[in-house]
């Protein structure tokens, strides 16, 4: 058995230590969790992810107290209970809507600053997969949660979204019944999405956001440079006095500290948008009760669904099934295909520059497409294109870094 | 230099976390008001009994926010108290209908002009005094308001106002 | 500075996909087109009634027979309105309306004939006067009255058969029948006679009433139903619940429809309701109140967070400085 001082008082930190190894927990995750220094605000990021999903948790605990499930019910326990009756229900609900709009947005950031950077490259991978992991979990969790108002926008969605499991030509119509357990999207459909945003899918993404920390520890964070730091005697040079010298900071407090100011300001922003501007988030059209006999006018995806829906719709049916299954994968295969042994940013990196501003670029216009009204013959034709340049992205890149020069580093 | 480089960090660090602190309690105070009960169900905390139908010696049991209400019309052959209802010429026993021991609903003996309580024995008289068994005190008579021959309870009216500075209530 | 240039990269990109996916799709969407493919631009008028929007809507449609025919009726309501009224003769017209416009009045021809103790306040002089005139050209919905159908209002053309006339029942509803009116007065005025709102317990008989046996609740429930029965098979479909249309439609919307809902929805069996800008504002008051009861108290808490996390960040970027001073 280890060593007990019996003079330590109970609850005292040398007391904690000999329990659960504190000093040790401290330096491993906190105070000797080395952070390159040759970062910006994008590296806060991760935080900021981690802030928005604690506000929704918080929030959709206070949501889930009066949330009835049932579709007789549901609409009006969201809209006049919690929206009128309960005690700033308003308020959690209008920061559950705003920060499950928002979250997508950082994600995205954070998705192309690790693209920009080359974050996933060697050593990183499973930074990379564990965060993909971590978006697929959020979108089911942003549609999910998306059935439980039960409007409009609701039922549609959900009639759209699990038509898609019919599998065009395959005609899977009892796959598409078993997801509902229905024939159209009804009580046992909506219980069911109940329990999957309320419950397993959390668990998923709190078992993800773990893996995801955990993957950072050993290969570190990236830097602005791509530079392979020598975290031990950077890390000896700290411990030394030699702040300037070492080009790396503890995560905390130093890293921390940044990461609170660029979360303040996204704070402001979060909450301007909470109180004054939340429309964007809170589609008026949900604000009409589920009706299974009218469709209303246009059926559109949440903003952050929309470059892959854009991905589905100008195709033909089960072409575009195939590309849309295409689009929900190919990021995880990234680091796989990206040939190119370069840790750079990518303005270093020549032709992947390129790519890189045509990517976002073109999945900034397939996510304005997927909202326009693809009556319109240009719209749909600029879709079609988009879409199609989306999906010849991939070879190229193959191709493109393939023929990557090797950058000498320190040069 | 270094002392004071670092006496200035630790202070900015400190003002940072009060001021979160103070975030935090608005936080809390907000989680604090969505747990109050809600003005539909505050509102329905006012319930109207009309007694004007009332039968001596039949008791009649209404529902007021959730708990049963015994209202009891005395006949002639029940000693009059002071913690009685009067109504026009009439007697009422108005009292919440849950032993004051551990809350079960005690039966009325019409015969014996007693309640008794299932759980554990214990008895009350016509008036919600306790005579037997457990029960430290007397059955606890609700905030009411006479209006004519009606009863409205959840109001505090003169008469209720008396009984309790007289410490009748309970 | 290169981290505010990186910054002002992600707000570019950032502030373009919202510009794209939120103003620009949604006007996209909503935009109507005439037969040439022009826009149409829909505007408020003011809630001023002078036919001008009506005509153009029929010239759209290139029937030169309504063109002149709106025209010529909106051209006499001007005329009409330019007459001075006798009060006390417009009284006595009035007496007329009450024969069906009376308190607690049946389901006639489709519908309840809405109380007009507020008419003079909620409603505009020129729509009053169009109404008595034709009920159908007044409200817009003409095209419903095309054959057979009869509006159920229109048996006021033979109570008022003269200019003078409709000019004196006006001028007395203006006058006399104006003052005041709540909010919930003005909703139920003006819209409740087909729009029930069940976050206020309104239904097309008004208030619901607190029932302590399930049997009365129910025998109301069933008279409502047969209302909306009525009201449905006049109107086409059951106009929809007004409880939370605040939140569902915009204020331009909003505006624009209720002045005329031709606009926004052509075809539609709704008729204008010809409320005055004072009325329009105590309806819409009306509709917050229930539909969006939280608004004052998200307007009034909003500047105070708003503050604190600007106090935060001012904190936490002087922090920020402090720990990592000396490090380049």
């Amino acid at each position: 058995m280890a060593h007990f001082d019996e003079n330590a008082k109970p609850f005292s930190n040398k007391w904690l230590d000999e329990r659960i190894g504190l000093n040790t927990l401290m330096r491993v995750l906190n105070t000797e969790y080395w952070i390159p220094k040759d970062i910006n605000f994008l590296w806060a990021m991760g935080m900021v992810l981690a802030a928005t999903f604690g506000i929704l948790l918080v929030s959709g605990i206070f949501l889930l107290m009066y949330y009835k499930p049932d579709v007789a019910t549901a609409f009006d326990s969201v809209n006049y209970t919690i929206m009128s009756e309960v005690g700033y229900g308003w308020l959690w609900r209008h920061i559950h809507g705003v920060g499950a709009s928002i979250v997508f947005l950082i994600i995205y950031i954070h998705m192309f600053t690790g693209i920009y950077y080359g974050s996933y490259k060697k050593g990183r991978e499973l930074i990379w997969l564990s965060g993909m992991g971590l978006f697929v979990a959020f979108s089911a969790e942003a549609f999910s949660g998306y059935m439980l108002p039960w409007g409009q926008m609701s039922y549609w969605a959900g009639m759209v979204i699990t038509e898609l499991f019919a599998g065009g030509s395959l005609e899977a119509v009892g796959l598409v019944e078993w997801i509902r357990g229905d024939y159209v999207p009804g009580d046992a459909y909506l219980t069911r999405f109940f329990m999957l945003h309320v419950l397993l899918i959390p668990l998923v993404i709190i078992g993800l956001i773990v893996l995801h920390f955990g993957t950072l520890r050993l290969p570190h964070v990236n830097n602005q440079e791509g530079a392979d730091i020598d975290y031990e005697e950077s890390a000896a040079l700290w411990k030394a006095g030699n702040r300037k010298e070492s080009k790396v900071i503890p995560f905390s407090p130093v890293f921390l500290s940044k990461d609170l100011f660029v979360m303040g300001v996204y704070f402001i922003l979060f909450f301007y948008l909470v109180f004054y501007h939340f429309n964007f988030a809170m589609d008026p059209v949900n604000f009409d009760p589920a009706d299974g006999l009218s469709t209303p006018a246009h059926i559109y995806p949440e903003w952050y669904f929309l470059w892959s829906y854009e991905i589905l719709r100008p195709f033909s049916k089960d072409i575009g099934l195939i590309a849309f299954a295409f689009a929900q994968v190919v990021f995880f295969l990234l680091p796989f295909l990206d040939r190119s042994p370069n840790v750079a940013p990518a303005h270093k990196r020549g032709l992947f520059q390129i790519w890189f501003w045509v990517l976002l670029v073109d999945m900034i216009i397939l996510t304005a497409m997927g909202k326009l009204p693809p009556t319109d013959p240009t719209f749909a034709f600029v879709g079609l294109v988009s879409a199609v340049l989306f999906l010849l992205m991939w070879p190229i890149l193959i191709v493109i870094t393939m023929f990557e020069k090797k950058i000498e580093k320190g040069a | 230099m270094q002392e004071e480089e670092k006496g200035r960090r630790d202070f900015m660090g400190m003002a940072l976390g009060a001021c979160a602190a103070v975030g935090g309690v608005g936080a809390l105070y907000a989680a604090k008001r969505s747990w109050d009960p809600l003005p539909s169900v505050a509102a329905a905390g006012f319930t109207e009994i009309d007694v004007s139908g009332a039968q001596p010696n039949v008791l009649n049991v209404e529902k007021w926010r959730g708990k049963p209400i015994f209202v009891l019309k005395k006949s002639a052959d029940m000693k009059p108290d002071d913690r009685d209802v009067i109504i026009g010429k009439d007697r009422f026993l108005i009292v919440v209908g849950l032993c004051t021991h551990l809350g079960c609903i005690p039966a009325y003996q019409g015969n014996e002009h007693k309640f008794k309580c299932a759980c554990h024995g214990g008895e009350f008289d016509a008036s919600g005094h306790q005579i037997f068994g457990p029960p430290p005190g007397p059955l606890v008579i609700p905030p009411f308001k006479i209006d004519g021959t009606k009863l409205v309870l959840g109001e505090e009216g003169p008469e209720f106002k008396k009984m309790k500075d007289a410490g009748l209530i309970a | 500075m290169r981290e505010l240039k990186v910054l002002a990269v992600v707000v570019f990109f950032s502030l373009l996909t919202y510009y794209l996916v939120e103003p620009y799709a949604h006007h996209e969407m909503h935009k109507k087109v005439d037969a040439e493919g022009n826009e149409i631009k829909i505007e408020s008028r003011g809630f001023a009634y002078d036919g001008s929007g009506d005509i153009e809507q029929a010239e759209r449609k290139g029937d030169t027979a309504l063109v002149a025919k709106k025209k010529t009726f909106w051209a006499d309501v001007k005329k009409i309105s330019a007459l001075k009224g006798n009060m006390t003769a417009g009284e006595a017209g009035f007496a007329m309306c009450m024969g069906c416009h009376m308190d607690g009045a049946a389901n006639m021809g489709g519908v309840v004939p809405p109380s007009l103790e507020h008419a003079g306040t909620l409603y505009e002089k020129n729509y009053l006067i169009a109404l008595v005139k034709d009920p159908a050209m007044a409200s817009n919905v003409d095209h419903k009255y095309a054959d057979t159908m009869m509006h159920p209002m229109g048996s006021v053309s033979s109570m008022f058969t003269d200019d003078q006339s409709i000019a004196d029942v006006v001028a007395y509803l203006m006058a006399k029948k104006a003052g005041e009116v709540t909010p919930k007065e003005a909703f139920a005025e003006a819209c409740t006679r087909c729009h029930a709102m069940r976050y206020a317990n309104i239904t097309q008989l008004g208030d619901t009433p607190k029932f302590k046996h399930e049997k009365d609740a129910l025998a109301h429930k069933i008279k409502v139903l047969e209302e909306q029965d009525a009201v449905k098979a006049y109107m086409g479909k059951l106009p929809p619940d007004l409880s939370m249309i605040i939140r569902a439609r915009g204020e331009h919307f909003m505006e624009t429809f209720i002045e005329n809902p031709q606009t926004q929805l052509p075809g539609t069996s709704m008729p204008r309701v010809g409320l005055s800008h004072e009325g329009y504002e105590k309806v819409k008051e009306y509709l917050t109140e229930i539909g969006d009861p939280s608004k004052k108290h998200r307007e009034a808490l909003g500047p105070w967070v708003l503050f604190y996390f600007f106090i935060f960040t001012v904190l936490a970027f002087l922090w920020k400085k402090a720990m990592w001073k000396g490090l380049h």
